[in-house]
């Protein structure tokens, strides 16, 4: 994730430390693991709540990938309650075809189905590059930005105020997704259009 | 849907660049870095760093590569070569690469596979396996067999059941690497992917012997792979990432064409 961001110019640091997040000029929170450790982990560091708190405060987010799903409501691995920064749930995938493997794992397709300021250079038939066996399940429809196909459509990039999280790691989707992390370095968490108290909570 | 994936294969001896033809003669050509870089901006998929002396050797693996590699390329990226232990695979999950390898060191020790898997995840947890074409057996029904050691010595395992072990431990994918096929250039060894690729439910990777863009093909329309590992085709720049990538797609097949 650092390299990445290197690459695009942009300085970060690495850090638990609750005080650092609220005082950031922007969060990336890229999740590793299972929503019961990464759940656990934060609530012991404060970092639940640091990240409330930045939330509230306007500070531009992005989640990636373990981070999509933990600023739900909840999630089906482990039946683990998370940050419900956004409405939703995190559902396992269910897929009638056995062809298809899981984790799903590899380059896919996401559809931009509402515009959204990171996504704007993203064209038709533009792939990113997933590894994941849940997604998120936003519960208000305005706040999916993108879906993706496996089996069925999923919701591969969802957004609420000043919070962009995606299924899909930018970081190692090449060139497109080094664009959609330029984008966030200058996003200013406003999503134009959007009603202020439309979605979520 | 997803893509199917072109995953290129870095042979890395002494930190320079190699391509093993049969496993014996090695060839220095060109530094690892610039070349990944390079394989990156030409939209490949994946990119695989492999240590091809390090568990002849046991020589330390490569971080300080694995780092410098990791800085320049923004795609999945695994190493393999010479990983024994769970404390090996972490320290390449922390320099940056998205999946480490295991291969000699799993057949040894298999429990290897899931203790790595249980660190850093299945999905990060590749088994490599090198297979040769053997007379079928008791002890090798398929008539594929497991050999080690960077391809010198048999194991008397059946490659196909090797696979389903490797799954049940807990590997994330399989990477199929035919001594048979590799380095020859006349085509991946398909029968043997096919044939794993339908009896297990993580991805495979077919390896060894790509040297036409139609082999490629073959790759996934018969031999069921999910990836397809290439090296010599690449690396002496007969085809470029786009010409085999255009290639496959003007075939029916899906790949991952805007980057």
């Amino acid at each position: 994730m650092q390299f990445a961001c290197s690459e695009i110019g942009v300085h970060s640091v690495a850090t638990g430390d609750a005080a650092k997040i609220v005082s950031a000029e922007r969060i990336i929170f890229p999740g590793v693991g299972a929503a019961p450790s990464a759940m656990e982990y934060m609530r012991k560091n404060g970092l639940d709540a640091a990240l409330r708190q930045a939330f509230q405060n306007g500070i531009p987010i992005l989640g990636i990938c373990l981070g999509a799903q933990i600023i739900l409501d909840s999630s089906e691995e482990g039946d683990e309650v998370c940050l419900g920064l956004v409405t939703g749930k995190t559902l396992r995938f269910r897929l009638q075809d056995r062809q298809l493997k899981i984790p799903h794992m590899g380059w896919n397709e996401v559809k931009v189905v509402r515009s959204h300021p990171l996504l704007e250079s993203i064209r038709e038939g533009d792939e990113f590059y997933f590894v994941h066996s849940f997604y998120p399940q936003p519960a208000e429809e305005s706040n999916i930005y993108a879906v993706t196909n496996y089996g069925d459509d999923f919701c591969s990039a969802l957004g609420y105020r000043n919070l962009f999280a995606t299924q899909f790691h930018p970081e190692k989707s090449g060139r497109l997704g080094l664009q959609l992390l330029e984008r966030f370095a200058s996003w200013d968490g406003v999503i134009p259009g959007k009603l202020k108290h439309s979605g979520g909570r | 849907m997803l893509s199917k994936r072109l995953i290129v294969c870095l042979d890395v001896r002494d930190g320079k660049l190699a391509k093993s033809i049969k496993f014996v003669d090695t060839r220095d050509i060109g530094n690892p870095v610039e070349k990944a870089r390079q394989y990156y901006e030409d939209g490949i998929d994946e990119l695989v760093l492999y240590d091809i002396t390090a568990s002849r050797e046991k020589r330390d693996i490569m971080i300080e590569l694995v780092e410098k590699v990791a800085s320049q390329i923004f795609i999945p990226f695994s190493v393999g070569g010479g990983i024994r232990s769970v404390d090996d695979a972490t320290k390449l999950r922390m320099a940056g690469a998205e999946k480490v390898n295991v291969n000699t060191a799993a057949v040894e020790r298999k429990e290897l596979i899931s203790d790595i898997a249980r660190a850093i995840g299945s999905q990060s947890t590749i088994l490599s396996m090198d297979v040769k074409r053997v007379e079928k057996s008791r002890e090798i029904p398929s008539g594929y067999e497991i050999v080690i050691n960077d391809g010198t010595t048999p194991t008397g395992i059946d490659a196909l059941e090797w696979a389903k072990s490797g799954e049940n431990l807990g590997a994330g994918e399989l990477v199929v690497n035919s001594i048979d096929a590799d380095g020859t250039k006349e085509g991946y060894e398909l029968n043997l992917t096919r044939m794993i690729a339908d009896s297990v439910g993580i991805p495979v990777i077919a390896s060894g012997g790509a040297g036409e863009p139609e082999h490629l093909y073959e790759a996934f329309s018969q031999g069921h792979a999910d990836g397809a590992l290439v090296a010599s085709i690449v690396h002496y720049d007969e085809y470029n990432c786009r010409q085999l990538k255009e290639y496959l797609s003007s075939r029916g097949i899906k790949v991952r064409m805007n980057y």
